[in-house]
């Protein structure tokens, strides 16, 4: 093993193991949180169980990981019951009861770090608030030949095995009740109604997000772990729209985040020329994290703002295009052979993005003809706009016959309800047929007579 | 001061001199009351329901309609009394009672298909712990082919209509086979095309001796989609054929002095009779 080997192993390896299981345990569990909309949950639980964390470490004078599970497990307790009481007695409302328990926890938490510190047992409100993941360290043998023996696993750092652990755990849980959690998430009485208890499901669920969240604390910090829990589902959420791979996603961005949030931490400064500047891993694993999802935000292919502007975008120039399809065959109707200047065009529709890059788009799909200046339409262009402009009709007729509108109020209507498609044709209307529209003037049929 | 307002006081009677509760009955609901912090919701309700009927439940807002059918299927812990099917309590005979839940009251947001909601309906009878089939989603399939949903079995259910959704949702209770099925409010808001859509399941599975009992709001179709009625106002007020039902002077007990409502409940029920004669 070369040395920079050896010390990539000893320093960085556990400690970018342990922040990516870290994140990793949170992410699969967010996402039930993120689907089931209490994602502030998962915040009221990583604050509440802060003082039983201490608690527990004070009581035990160690880091020994069975007190600190216990104390958690009480104080998230306590934190349900002060939930729950302040409803019932004090009647208020979900959020608020919820809001003023889990800060006052929190609060009790911070006053018991300070008194411990003021002992000095070896315990401060940053390594609880913040994460120690530089702190976790790894020397196993240098030599490859000593590497593969149960003593080196044994040295295998106390934090990453309980991560280990934390991950199996909620794998298994996820993998043993996929379609359980599904159901309870997505309709709660029904899955009731049917033999799967969903308040039994929710109960199970936040334990073992307390649990992910007392594991991962050591490593990303009591406040961070709010980042890994909802982040990277809500990250997911955006490039999704199925279950499976909505899961999946948020494990691949929680590893992501790790691994990527470790190596900006420990060697972004140095490459950067910032000599002695050290960046706390948590912090830049959170970073990492909402850059992501504000990339996402914007770039996502299907709930992206891009995206969505995009599709607008290609509305504006298909009504644009319709316009200039029912401008031409109007024309036509009331002067036939009279092929329309383009200039009058661009009056008649405002000299818009769109209306350009429609026209372009009607030339180039061979609908209309361009020739010295003027516009006219083609054989296939010409059946298009028959459709809008019998569609059009159709929609007054029917606005007038059926709501009773005044004939000179429904143009404006029509004129949007033209665009709607169904199955890339024109809807109509279920008015009868072949007859004038309020306006006097023929409505088109589907298929063009006389051939 | 007794918490019961004056008109749902009734003189206790000898509960032995109830009905016997026949085993045959879909469903029987003895003397069940249910309230929410000590008001309550539904008071003493008395029910039998007769297989292979299309029964509404009408009544105004608040009557406790919702909640009647909640506490049928185990979902509202009833202060008194006790509900039973096929003379067997609801736990032992879960995967023969299917239920579709009011539209609103799911996140249609979730990230599922239409078909991953309709195979929620095998659910009960794949068991924990399993996963689901691919003869599970064929019969998932199946049931929304009986809407007229197959063709949109792929799609994000947030993409559907909600017309659609309904049908999902009745899709959903198909896939469980069931032989008695609750409805809550399933023609609420929905389209033309959805409402033919439902109703014709709903004949169809009548024609299967199934057992349907739909939460309605609207009087002027009951006599034309059901075949009896339960007149609810936290108390049951009249139940039975909708003809026999349907009178103004029960109607006035349901609703109170609504009168356009009972107006065109009567004028509705006139139709029928017509059109049945």
């Amino acid at each position: 093993m070369s040395p920079g080997m050896a010390t990539f192993m000893a320093l960085d390896l556990p400690a970018m193991l342990a922040g990516t299981l870290a994140a990793l345990a949170c992410a699969l569990l967010g996402n039930f949180l993120v689907l089931r909309r209490q994602s502030l949950m998962g915040d009221a639980i990583s604050h509440a169980v802060l003082p039983g964390i201490v608690l527990g470490f004070l009581i035990a004078g160690s880091r020994a990981t069975l007190p600190i599970f216990l104390g958690a497990g009480a104080s998230a307790l306590v934190t349900v019951l002060m939930i729950s009481a302040l409803r019932r007695v004090a009647r208020v409302e979900a959020g608020a009861a919820m809001g003023v328990s889990f800060s006052i926890m929190f609060a009790l938490g911070v006053l018991l770090i300070e008194q411990a510190a003021a002992r000095h047992v070896d315990l401060d409100a940053e390594c609880v608030l913040y994460g120690q993941l530089e702190y976790v360290n790894w020397y196993p043998p240098t030599d490859w030949g000593e590497f593969w023996t149960l003593a080196t696993l044994r040295d295998v750092p106390r934090q990453v095995v309980v991560l280990l652990g934390a991950v199996g755990v909620v794998g298994l849980f996820i993998a043993l009740f996929f379609k359980e959690l599904r159901i309870t998430t997505f309709d709660p009485a029904h899955a009731s109604a049917i033999g799967i208890n969903s308040g039994f499901m929710g109960v199970v669920l936040m334990t073992l997000v307390a649990g992910a969240t007392v594991a991962a604390f050591e490593a990303v910090g009591s406040i961070l772990v709010i980042a890994m829990l909802i982040t990277p589902p809500a990250t997911a959420r955006l490039l999704t729209d199925r279950y499976v791979t909505q899961i999946l996603l948020s494990a691949a961005i929680a590893v992501l985040i790790g691994v990527g949030g470790y190596l900006a931490g420990a060697f972004g400064p140095s490459l950067l020329g910032l000599e002695g500047v050290s960046l706390n891993i948590a912090g830049t694993m959170t970073v990492l994290a909402v850059l992501m999802l504000v990339l996402t935000i914007f770039l996502s292919p299907t709930h992206g703002v891009l995206a969505r502007a995009r599709r607008r975008g290609r509305l504006a120039v298909q009504i644009a295009r319709d316009d200039i399809l029912a401008l031409l065959y109007r024309l036509e109707e009331v002067r036939p052979d009279h092929a329309m200047l383009e200039a009058k065009l661009s009056q008649a529709m405002g000299q818009t993005r769109q209306t350009r890059g429609a026209l372009r788009e009607l030339i180039a799909l061979g609908l209309v003809q361009r020739e010295g200046g003027t516009l006219a339409l083609r054989h296939a262009g010409r059946a298009h706009a028959r459709g809008i402009v019998r569609s059009h009709r159709l929609w007054e007729t029917w606005l007038v016959e059926e709501l009773g509108l005044r004939a000179d109020h429904v143009h404006q209507t029509a004129e949007r309800l033209e665009h709607l498609r169904e199955g890339g044709r024109p809807i109509e209307p279920d008015v009868p047929d072949g007859g004038l529209d309020p306006h006097q003037r023929p409505i088109p049929d589907r298929h063009e007579q006389g051939h | 001061m007794s918490p019961i307002p004056a008109h749902t006081r009734s003189t206790p009677r000898d509960l032995s001199a109830r009905p016997e509760h026949s085993p045959d009955s879909p469903l029987s609901i003895h003397a069940l009351t249910v309230a929410y912090q000590r008001k309550p919701v539904l008071w003493d309700v008395e029910f039998e329901a007769t297989a292979s009927r299309l029964i509404a439940i009408v009544g105004p807002n608040g009557a406790g309609k919702s909640t009647l059918i909640k506490a049928c299927l185990g979902l509202i812990a009833p202060a008194a009394g006790r509900v039973e099917f096929w003379g067997e309590p609801y736990r032992r005979v879960r995967t023969r009672v299917g239920y579709v839940p009011q539209r609103e009251s799911v996140d249609w947001d979730f990230p599922v298909s239409a078909l991953d909601v309709a195979a929620m309906g095998r659910y009960a009878r794949i068991g924990w712990c399993r996963p689901v089939t691919r003869a599970h989603k064929r019969a998932a399939l199946d049931a929304l082919d009986r809407v007229g949903m197959a063709d949109l079995s792929k799609r994000q259910i947030s993409q559907l209509s909600g017309g659609q959704q309904q049908r999902v949702f009745l899709a959903r209770a198909l896939a469980q086979e069931a032989d008695l099925y609750f409805m809550d409010e399933p023609f609420a808001g929905v389209d033309a095309a959805t409402e033919r859509a439902i109703i014709d399941v709903l004949r169809t599975l009548r024609s299967q001796g199934k057992t349907v009992i739909c939460v309605h709001h609207d009087l002027q179709t009951v006599p034309e989609y059901f075949d009896e009625a339960m007149l609810l106002n936290m108390r049951v007020v009249a139940t039975g054929a909708v003809e026999d039902v349907f009178t103004r002077e029960n109607l006035v007990a349901t609703y109170g002095g609504r009168l356009t409502l009972l107006d065109e409940a009567s004028e509705a029920l006139a139709r029928a009779a017509r059109g049945g004669a």
